[in-house]
């Protein structure tokens, strides 16, 4: 069997599963995956950041302590919490793709936290100022004033948490979630003959999907510090 | 849920294997720290040589470790690349403890290359003016690096350096996937073996999180120590 022969009567299988056949798998999984773990994170994400900042003691305390915990842990470690105690938890079986997703959100949010934290630190303490004498409440400040200049800031940053989170799906392969790293194995199993071949192919394609991804955060955050001198210019002037 | 029995923790078979897993986590995180960091280096000083190819090749060095996953780093290392390899130094490797070194080459790569970033941005901290005084005494491009640049480069790039042994602390656990019977595994193991699950792993996150709070600290005490001290 050539590399050619691999690709062809393997490419259907690796981009998309078993699908229609069977359950969808395979590098539209992966990004189905990464996609709603980032997007469900999200807002969890902006309210730990938020209770992070919050002058409340009880609100900021145990949320910096579940924070701490879950960067101090493996991601490994979430995914093993979730996969065995989900289900006396909820009282019934959760899929491997619900357990990832579940995993995921939690550990994407504590990271996507300190994002927000930083975004809103980083911004002029005059603007939550100004927004409250104008007679803003703290919710329609964070609304208004503060999170929409905060998140422009974070673009970058959020676009680089969805390449980590592209790469953290990988991890899915260990409770034989069908995302493209366990098809890759499976390949590599049926084939038998090529694991060179199929691996090299498997990096390529996280390769090709993270490296764009990334590079598009670098280009958002070159445009974002040239329009900021731009601006900076334009006062001096 | 059933009580939480602490005895299986204590002693016995079971307390043995978690902590013969911690202990080679520990050895897996140390190894790899130690060959991670001159290869860093060595990245780091390609990317910012004056030569375009050996910037280019540094670049993509970088590029293609970090944009793909380390579980898929493992996977090539252990299953793919002994292929390559001669079939006497195969046999050799098949007979020693094969997961562990593929596993140790995954992770000195992958954290070498984020390493080097951080060794990167810590030289261009450091005044351009300083390596040009170095070449105008009559040191060649590597002597002011070594003796000039890089000493004050390394004491900036301590903290970032402190992070990122954080996070190989914590990717130790994936090589549980290619069978190195490291702290994840045994934790596995012991689960599958007793049905302790809660125990099994309130160990194995109770072990994770104070080694890395331990690395935590050494960060914060070199902040306190260090950064704070020279500012004020």
């Amino acid at each position: 069997m050539t590399t050619v022969e691999l690709i062809d009567s393997y490419w259907v299988y690796f981009l998309v599963g078993q699908y229609p056949n069977g359950p969808l798998g395979g590098l539209a999984l992966t990004l189905i995956l990464a996609s709603a773990a980032l997007v469900l994170a999200m807002p969890l994400g902006v309210l730990f950041g938020l209770a992070r900042l919050s002058p409340w003691r009880w609100l900021r305390w145990p949320v910096t302590a579940l924070v701490f915990v879950v960067r101090g842990t493996p991601l490994l470690m979430v995914i093993f919490w979730a996969y065995f105690f989900l289900p006396s938890l909820t009282g019934f079986k959760t899929d491997q793709f619900t357990t990832m997703l579940i995993a995921l959100v939690i550990f994407d949010a504590a990271y996507l936290s300190e994002i927000v934290r930083a975004g809103v630190q980083g911004l002029d303490r005059g603007q939550v100022e100004a927004s409250r004498s104008l007679g803003f409440g703290y919710w329609r400040t964070m609304r208004w004033v503060v999170l929409p200049q905060a998140l422009r800031t974070m673009l970058p940053s959020l676009v680089n948490q969805f390449v980590s989170t592209i790469k953290e799906t990988s991890l899915g392969y260990i409770i034989g979630l069908t995302e493209i790293s366990f098809i890759a194995s499976q390949i590599n199993t049926q084939v038998f003959t090529m694991p060179a071949q199929v691996y090299l192919i498997l990096g390529l394609t996280y390769f090709v999907s993270c490296f764009g991804l990334s590079r598009f955060a670098f280009w958002l955050e070159r445009r974002q510090t040239q329009r900021v001198s731009l601006t900076d210019n334009s006062k001096v002037t | 849920m059933p009580d939480f029995d602490y005895s299986l923790l204590l002693s016995g078979q079971y307390h043995d294997m978690l902590l013969s897993g911690l202990m080679l986590s520990i050895k897996l995180a140390c190894v790899t720290l130690v060959c991670s960091l001159p290869l860093a280096l060595f990245i780091a000083l390609l990317r910012l040589s004056p030569v375009r190819p050996l910037q280019w090749l540094g670049f993509a060095y970088v590029e293609s470790i970090r944009n793909i996953p380390l579980l898929a780093h493992m996977l090539f290392w252990y299953f793919a690349a002994p292929e390559f390899l001669p079939e006497s130094l195969r046999e050799w490797l098949y007979a020693g403890n094969i997961e562990a070194i593929s596993a140790i080459v995954a992770l000195t790569l992958y954290t070498a290359a984020f390493m080097s970033e951080d060794i990167r941005s810590g030289i261009r901290a450091i005044p351009i003016v300083q390596l040009e005084a170095g070449r105008a005494l009559g040191f060649g491009y590597l002597e002011s690096m070594r003796l000039v640049v890089l000493p004050q480069a390394l004491r900036v790039t301590i903290a970032p350096l402190i992070s990122q042994t954080l996070n190989l602390w914590k990717n130790t656990s994936i090589a549980t996937v290619v069978g190195v019977a490291e702290l994840m595994y045994q934790a596995g193991q012991v689960e599958t073996a007793t049905f302790r699950s809660l125990e099994s792993f309130a160990f194995a996150t109770s072990a994770y999180l104070s080694v890395s709070l331990l690395i935590t600290g050494a960060a914060a005490w070199y902040q306190h120590r260090y950064v704070q001290a020279k500012s004020r």
